[in-house]
């Protein structure tokens, strides 16, 4: 049960939060301009990396906002957590 | 057996108020103060359990958390009767009364001690191996198995007990109250920052504050002396909140732990009324110190499990603090100097102590000398091979250690006793630093594993015996300096200490002792609750089990209640030895929480009865109640099922209700549904993406019917959506779907369309909704706004009106989910309930019928309109349920259209959206059900399933709705539904059973 530092809120329990898994997947501009290939990509493929992963994650039971999160999934150290739209850290 | 066996000594134990309890029946006597098991063992009772397997007596063996035997039923209540509870750990009160589990009739003649005498047949895995042929008899095996397992007895009836939680958030958590806990908390507290400490004993000081002997002093004065005076001084801290009889049971991430505290189980009955039982503590604290201590590790030898045979270290404690001598004629089995101290403190107390098997071939240090000078026989370089007494214990054997310690040499001499303490050294509790995500390191020199500073988790330190520090002035020194760091602390009130404690200068360990028998021959536990000895341990590795997390399940050392406190680092020694490993290679099974078991109570809190789930009702529930309905559970809300009148049944009720509001007026309670308002100048524009139709060109004042998918082209929820204004929309949702809708809608736009200038609210409990439906629900809503033009012209279908009722504000929708005429008011929840009685009221001459959601199903279902979750399961797409009139082929995208024509979506053999009539129109079917063509051919291929049935009253038949593979090719196609006793023969039809021009929603 870590704790996340909301970017609006502050720091909060994760029993406030909940996943929205992998981050920085745009959804396709013009969709009906892909293969069916394409599309699964966007649609079904996520990484599950064992290690420092790009997240997404929204303050459920508090400000109801998404924000970015970069977390280490293997011992869920928070590297850093920015608003939807800013530019990720550099790994 | 009546004998007393107390000694006087009143520093803990008080001596002058007696508490009276029962023990199997038997009225004893013991102290305030006092554990039962000390009472027990005062009352000389070792006795107290059978073991697990082999139904053999087992005693008090420890004197804590760690013990495998002595657990007991407390209370024979069937709601308050508590099973497996330690007997070393249960605070006595008056009118406890506690029995022997795992034993029948009695503990002292138990039928299941058979099993002991066919111990060679029932080698570990002997279940897995036995119980497998044939596969088919599994069921007729576990009857009897299950019946012969298990410990205590469950309570039969609901705990009638109050549990509790509480957050803290400290600055600094201390977990244990021993010498190095207190320095620490110390420290802390005099930092003036916010300091919790537990401990889960009622006392605190550990196992220094009875540890009075000359040769341990700080600053001059006896250890445990300062220690008292130091405990004391902790009372003029305010930031320092203490909490004794606490238990940490878990540490998570991120300092996150939970402790669970018992605030009555030490109280006797009559004083725990209306009081919390247990609270469960939430921490999350910014530092954390562990002083979690070390417990002693037994010995392995044959029949190492005797009544009578204790740890050494518990016997001193038993004779320090409780004042009890566990024995007349005690003996000593050891392998370090502490049962040296235990010797001298019975000594001094004037228990007789017989003789000390010392493995070690000498050991010269100051506390040795001290027991030699007392008149103490020590056996050098010697062993136990053999214990007897089948109760409890009457003697043991002796042999000479060879040099290497593989073997025994010399004759053999038996000594009497009635009582034998071993002492096998230390085993740092590493259990939450372990759970916490720290890594252990193995410590050659004395065999432990401790804490490796390199790969501990940050803001958390362990200190004391627990980091593997076990001599008193190790303990103190580097607790004073790991603190002082940890707290980034600079002068302090322990900066000049001068210790005393003697040095242990000789070591030697061998994890299972050599016998003058095979090993077949003898019976070595390893751990005692589980019934697992070093013999299983070694036939697991014969058998070529490798990992230690294997051999732990296969021969189940380390599984009990106990968690193998006391077995798991010889089981581990043991495999380092047989296979030639180094024991830091092997590494430890994983530590899970809780450290000691958990009350389902302390988990659950508050949260049961009413308590455990939320209960949305309407605002008209009172109503609904009133008027004799019954309610469905959809989500967390109550919505009225059916009405039942004159002691109908649901089938009665719902067919007298479907009838009314065709014939002519309905009246339901729709304001579960889901209420999203919509406002923004993108409104229309987000609205064409988040549905499958066209929105743009919707007239204000009109509404519409939408669809919204998954961006995998599945239905997801659907409802129908008003235009307000220019830029303004309500959007309703299913009752079900509404929190998910609104959080899925908020993320398309935070985060895929922040362009967009839309903003959502939810206004699902500020409005109430009331649907009236039937011919006649036209002449009931002009009664009550007269005011209103309802003619075709100005109020036309799917259109809706700003109107007021009795100056209240509502909007009234003409839309229908029955296909009838229909209106629906949305109302302020506070005026919900008298519009409701002043419809009622207006319809009466109409015979206007309350309605419930079975009878809402069943009026849909006849016009074959869906309900999303009941005929849709996330598997079908809008064409799929023939719905492909909703796609707005035109539309540049919305969310979902791009999967619409995926290779997989095109498919014509999906399975898709049907009607089905059965041949005998009286049948009604089981929703669920199978759908077959060919009963004979194997294996029977499943086309589908019965996704919503009803016996409609206005057709007069059974109708449903189902899926079926390629299901929109085969109307008038038979079709069976296999059922337990008969087959049903079906026609797929359409959806729409009744009124397929839909005539009915103008008349």
């Amino acid at each position: 049960m870590f704790l996340i530092n909301c970017p609006y809120c502050g720091e909060r329990d994760q029993t406030e939060f909940s996943c929205g898994g992998e981050a920085h997947i745009e959804r396709p501009k013009q969709p009906t301009e892909l293969s069916d290939d394409q599309w699964a990509e966007y649609l079904f493929m996520r990484k599950n990396i064992k290690g420092v992963q790009f997240e997404r994650w929204n303050h459920a039971h508090g400000c109801r906002k998404w924000f970015n999160m970069v977390r280490d999934t293997s011992n869920d150290k928070i590297h850093a957590v920015y608003k939807m739209g800013e530019t990720p850290p550099v790994k | 057996m009546s004998k007393n066996l107390r000694i006087n000594k009143n520093n803990f134990i008080d001596q002058t108020t007696r508490i009276s309890f029962k023990f199997n029946g038997k009225q004893l006597f013991g102290y305030k103060g006092d554990t039962l098991a000390s009472a027990l063992l005062a009352n000389n009772i070792h006795l107290v359990g059978r073991s697990f397997k082999y139904h053999r007596p087992r005693g008090i063996m420890t004197c804590g958390s760690e013990e495998p035997n002595a657990i007991v039923q407390i209370g024979n209540d069937s709601s308050l009767t508590d099973p497996n509870v330690r007997a070393t750990e249960i605070e006595l009160y008056e009118g406890l009364e506690a029995s022997s589990q795992n034993c029948w009739p009695s503990v002292n003649f138990d039928i299941g001690g058979i099993n002991n005498f066919l111990s060679p047949l029932l080698p570990a895995g002997f279940y897995y191996k036995t119980f497998m042929w044939p596969a088919s008899f599994w069921e007729k095996y576990e009857y009897f198995i299950r019946h012969s397992a298990g410990l205590g007895k469950a309570p039969t009836k609901s705990d009638p007990d109050i549990y509790d939680h509480q957050y803290s958030h400290c600055d600094v958590l201390i977990v244990g109250g021993g010498i190095s806990g207190i320095i620490s908390a110390k420290l802390s507290a005099e930092k003036g920052l916010d300091t919790f400490l537990i401990d889960d004993k009622n006392f605190l000081g550990g196992s220094t504050i009875y540890q009075e002997n000359e040769a341990y002093k700080i600053n001059d004065i006896y250890s445990n002396e300062w220690l008292a005076k130091e405990i004391k001084s902790l009372k003029n801290y305010p930031n320092l909140i203490i909490k004794n009889r606490t238990s940490l049971a878990a540490f998570h991430g991120y300092n996150y732990l939970l402790a669970r505290e018992n605030l009555t189980d030490h109280l006797s009955i009559s004083d725990r009324k209306n009081k919390i039982r247990q609270r469960l503590w939430k921490i999350r604290a910014k530092k954390v110190i562990i002083a979690s201590g070390s417990i002693e590790r037994p010995l392995i030898f044959s029949n190492n499990d005797r009544p009578g045979i204790i740890l050494s270290s518990s016997i001193k404690k038993y004779i320090d603090y409780y004042g009890v001598k566990t024995g007349e004629n005690i003996s000593l089995f050891t392998n370090n100097d502490s049962a040296y101290e235990t010797a001298i403190s019975l000594i001094k107390s004037g228990v007789k102590v017989n003789v000390i098997v010392d493995i070690r071939k000498n050991s010269e240090s100051l506390i040795v000398k001290e027991a030699l000078d007392l008149g103490l026989k020590v056996l050098w370089e010697s062993t136990v091979v053999e214990t007897q007494g089948y109760k409890k214990i009457k003697s043991f054997e002796v042999m000479r250690l060879s040099d290497d310690g593989n073997n025994v040499i010399g004759n053999k001499t038996k000594h009497n006793c009635d009582c034998l303490g071993i002492s096998g050294g230390w085993t740092p509790m590493v259990h939450l630093f372990t759970q916490s995500g720290g890594k252990l390191k193995f410590r050659n020199e004395d065999n432990v594993f401790i804490p490796d500073q390199n790969k501990t988790p940050t803001n958390q330190i362990s200190v004391g015996s627990c980091n593997g520090e076990f001599k008193l002035d190790e303990i103190v020194t580097r607790t004073i300096e790991n603190t002082k760091s940890f707290l980034d602390l600079s002068k302090t009130c322990y900066d000049e200490m001068k210790i005393n404690c003697p040095d242990e200068i000789s070591k030697r360990n061998i994890w299972l002792l050599p016998s003058d028998k095979p090993i077949g021959k003898t019976k070595p536990f390893l751990d005692f609750q589980n019934d697992s000895t070093a013999k299983d341990v070694k036939l697991a590795l014969r058998e070529g089990f490798k990992s230690i997390e294997h051999v732990k399940r296969y021969t189940t050392t380390g599984m009990g209640t106990d968690q193998g406190k006391l077995s798991n680092m010889h089981a581990l020694g043991i495999i380092a030895d047989t296979t030639g490993t180094n024991m830091g290679e092997l590494g430890t099974t994983t530590f899970r929480p809780p450290y000691t078991p958990l009350t389902f109570g302390a988990i659950v809190g508050r949260n049961v009865g009413e308590f455990f789930d939320h209960t949305r009702k309407t605002a008209i529930h009172n109503w609904h109640v009133k008027n004799n309905a019954e309610f469905e559970n959809v989500g967390q809300w109550k919505r009225p099922w059916y009405f039942p009148k004159n002691g109908e049944n649901m089938h009665q009720a719902v067919q007298r209700e479907s009838k009314a509001a065709r014939d002519s007026a309905g009246i339901l309670d729709a304001s579960t549904l889901g209420k999203i308002d919509i406002q923004g100048t993108d409104a229309s524009e987000f609205l064409n993406r988040v549905y499958t139709n066209a929105w743009s060109k919707l007239e204000i004042g009109k509404c519409r019917y939408g669809l919204m998918l998954n961006e995998d082209g599945m239905v997801y929820d659907d409802g129908v959506t008003t235009r307000l204004g220019e830029n303004h929309y309500i959007m309703t949702t299913t009752t079900g779907g509404a929190a998910n809708v609104l959080s899925k809608l908020e993320d398309y736009l935070q985060t895929e369309w922040p362009e967009l200038d839309v903003y959502l609210t939810t206004v699902t409990d500020q409005y109430s909704t009331i649907s009236i439906c039937g011919p006649n629900s036209k002449n009931i809503i002009s009664k009550i706004v007269p005011s209103l033009d309802l003619s075709d012209s100005n109020f036309p279908h799917m259109s809706f009106k700003n109107t007021k009722i009795s100056d209240v504000n509502c909007r009234i929708m003409r839309i229908s989910f029955t296909g009838e005429h229909s209106y629906e008011i949305n109302i302020q929840s506070n005026y919900a309930e008298d519009l409701w009685i002043k419809c009622m009221e207006a319809g009466k001459e109409f015979n206007l019928t309350p309605y419930g959601t079975e009878t809402m199903h069943l009026l849909r279902a006849e016009k074959g309109f869906i309900i999303t979750g009941q005929d849709t399961d996330g598997t079908l797409t809008p064409s799929d349920l023939q719905m492909d009139w909703i796609i707005g082929k035109k539309k540049f995208d919305f969310i979902g259209k791009r999967s619409l024509y995926r290779s997989d979506t095109i498919r014509e053999d999906r399975k898709q959206l049907v009607g089905l009539l059965t041949d005998d129109p009286k049948e009604v079917l089981e929703e669920g059900a199978q759908l077959v063509e060919n009963i004979n051919t194997k294996p029977v291929e499943m086309l589908g399933h019965v996704t919503s049935s009803y016996f409609s009253p206005n057709l007069n038949k059974s109708i449903a709705l189902a899926v079926v593979k390629s299901g929109k090719k085969l109307k008038g196609k038979k079709l069976i539904v296999p059922m337990e006793n008969k087959n049903i023969n079906v026609t797929i039809t359409d959806t729409v059973f009744y009124d397929k021009e839909n005539k009915r929603l103008n008349a």
